[in-house]
């Protein structure tokens, strides 16, 4: 659906973005990935036809965009990071505005508007000056104007950057409720957004990039195929992380006091025999959790410089 | 067509929710009405001196007297003004980014800038159209030859067109409203008084810059002339000031 081939973008001297390839299937949400200044932007302007690139090929839906702007800027809905609104329209009136320039059929704009004012919630602000509605509606607005034409393609650049949790909870069930519809990317700097509406990741540093793929490849290609858990028992003795190692599956287990690292390759789950074995051997246990933060892991290497493709 | 009709419907909007229309009309009519309602008291006074010479009296004409000092004195005022007007035309779209909006949407370069182009003519057809009301006195109480009138009108009109395009064009140059005003401005001024320097130049130098300033070409349409010269000159300044408008627009995209 989407594919980027070896993509750089130069502004004069700078390197903004530096031989990037990726791609993104249909009907999936990924997430673009970096710290600030990677070259996340830049990105999103190029596959939306705003920016051209210095080098290399990007398509959408098979359009390229050097070639056919006009046949990408139809079917790609966008949310650039500085919203782009008009604040002395109403929300009514700018998402009008919207459908009229995005080329929504005269008999279809009035529905296209209300759906999107339904599915971003903006029923009870819509007669309002975009000037005087909170910062949390102007985000929807902005959602709800690269939805408005019911794009195949959705591209949001931080599309939660200044909301409160409850906002940016609702806001990533709704990015959610697009999934399998619309293919979308998504770009964050911040960790969670990716592992909990991402269906994959492309990481990126200074342009460059740095892992990309679905989850599940990210975090087995970082820890070596193994998953996890932290265990959290009454005693911290070698004798308890002996009797760990031997349930069969697992790999390693690595004690910290009272806490135990408890791995196992990806794909197997011997995480009931644990349990069993911790009642069993009445082991008084405090805590247990899943290791799934390993993408965090995996980021926060990579952009210390930890990490080479 | 309908992209151009769709950008031009907005930005009137924005002309028209905003005070700035409003507020440009009604100063705009204001001075006209002052300098008109001078005019008319020169005139008269002329008229009651002359009451007693019918041979002196023939010599009046209203449309000489009136309408062609009117004329000169709106296209003063136009000058100040349409700056003010076409300033935030691009300038505004950049600095609120808005204009990422309008890049990434199936909407040509040629459409946003018409359809911008066209929202700023209309308010000029406002002003002018507003203030036509004040020849509803000359009509009724005096006898103005008709013909003088409307070709003064369309030259404002063409003249003021042609300013809007000058507006346009540093309004894409700059994300700074003031700056954008200024250098147009300043454009204008120029252009407005470079017949000037003609004074001390000669052979072609002097025709060229006859050619070039409005002023040249404005004021055998105050007087009922109908020049296709004046014409195709004005309408080439629009055409030019779009063009430069378009190519900065695109230059965007190879910086």
């Amino acid at each position: 659906m989407i594919e980027v081939e070896h993509l750089t973008k130069k502004y004069g001297d700078l390197v903004a973005v530096d031989d990037l390839s990726f791609t993104v299937e249909k009907g999936k949400i990924w997430g673009l990935l970096g710290p600030n200044a990677a070259g996340k932007t830049t990105t999103m302007r190029v596959l939306t036809c705003y920016l051209p690139a210095t080098y290399g090929k990007a398509t959408v839906s098979g359009f390229d965009v050097f070639e056919q702007p006009n046949e990408i800027k139809k079917i790609i809905g966008y949310l650039p990071e500085v919203l782009p609104l008009y604040t002395d329209m109403t929300v009514q009136a700018y998402l009008q505005f919207v459908a009229e320039i995005k080329q929504v059929p005269r008999e279809r704009r009035r529905r296209a508007v209300g759906h999107a004012l339904d599915v971003c919630g903006l029923g009870d602000v819509q007669g309002r000056l975009i000037k005087n509605i909170s910062k949390g509606y102007r985000q929807r607005v902005g959602i709800a104007q690269a939805l408005l034409h019911d794009p195949q393609v959705i591209i949001l650049d931080e599309p939660t950057v200044g909301l409160d949790p409850a906002q940016i909870r609702e806001i990533r069930q709704l990015i959610s409720s697009l999934r399998g519809e619309h293919t979308i990317i998504l770009s964050t700097h911040i960790l969670a957004e990716v592992t909990q509406t991402c269906d994959g990741a492309v990481i990126i540093n200074d342009g460059k990039l740095m892992a990309s793929g679905s989850l599940e490849e990210l975090t087995s290609s970082f820890r070596g195929g193994n998953d996890g858990v932290h265990v959290r028992l009454r005693d911290g003795e070698d004798r308890i992380s002996e009797l760990l190692r031997e349930i069969p599956g697992v790999e390693d287990v690595r004690r910290r006091r009272n806490e135990y690292a408890v791995e196992w390759r990806y794909g197997t789950s011997p995480i009931d025999d644990i349990l069993k074995c911790i009642v069993d051997k009445d082991l008084g246990l405090q805590e247990m959790r899943p290791m799934s933060m390993s993408i965090e892991d995996l980021y926060l290497k990579i952009i210390s410089g930890g990490v080479e493709q | 067509m309908n992209n151009i009709w769709a950008v031009c419907k907005k930005e009137i909007k924005s002309y028209f929710t905003s005070p700035i229309a409003y507020v440009t009309i009604t100063v705009f009519l204001v001075l006209v009405g002052f300098f008109f309602q001078s005019l008319i008291w020169w005139f008269n006074m002329q008229s009651l001196q002359m009451a007693r010479n019918p041979q002196a009296l023939q010599q009046l004409n209203i449309n000489q007297m009136v309408y062609a000092p009117l004329f000169h004195n709106i296209s003063i005022i136009l000058l100040l003004m349409i700056p003010l007007l076409t300033m935030r035309l691009f300038s505004e779209e950049k600095r609120s980014k808005t204009d990422e909006l309008l890049y990434t949407s199936p909407l040509s370069v040629n459409q946003i800038i018409l359809g911008k182009y066209f929202a700023s003519l209309f308010v000029l057809l406002v002003m002018l159209a507003l203030n036509g009301l004040l020849s509803l006195f000359t009509f009724l109480f005096g006898n103005p030859e008709l013909a003088p009138v409307l070709t003064g009108y369309l030259g404002l009109f063409l003249m003021g067109a042609a300013f809007m395009a000058v507006g346009i064009f540093f309004s894409s140059l700059t994300d700074n409203q003031i700056v954008s005003a200024v250098l147009t401005f300043g454009a204008l001024l120029l252009f407005w008084v470079l017949n000037w320097a003609s004074f001390s130049t000669s052979g072609i130098w002097k025709d060229v810059l006859n050619y070039i300033s409005f002023f040249q070409h404005f004021d055998g349409l105050t007087r009922g002339i109908l020049d296709t010269t004046d014409i195709v000159y004005y309408l080439s300044f629009i055409f030019l000031g779009l063009f430069f408008t378009h190519s900065v627009i695109q230059s965007r995209k190879w910086r």
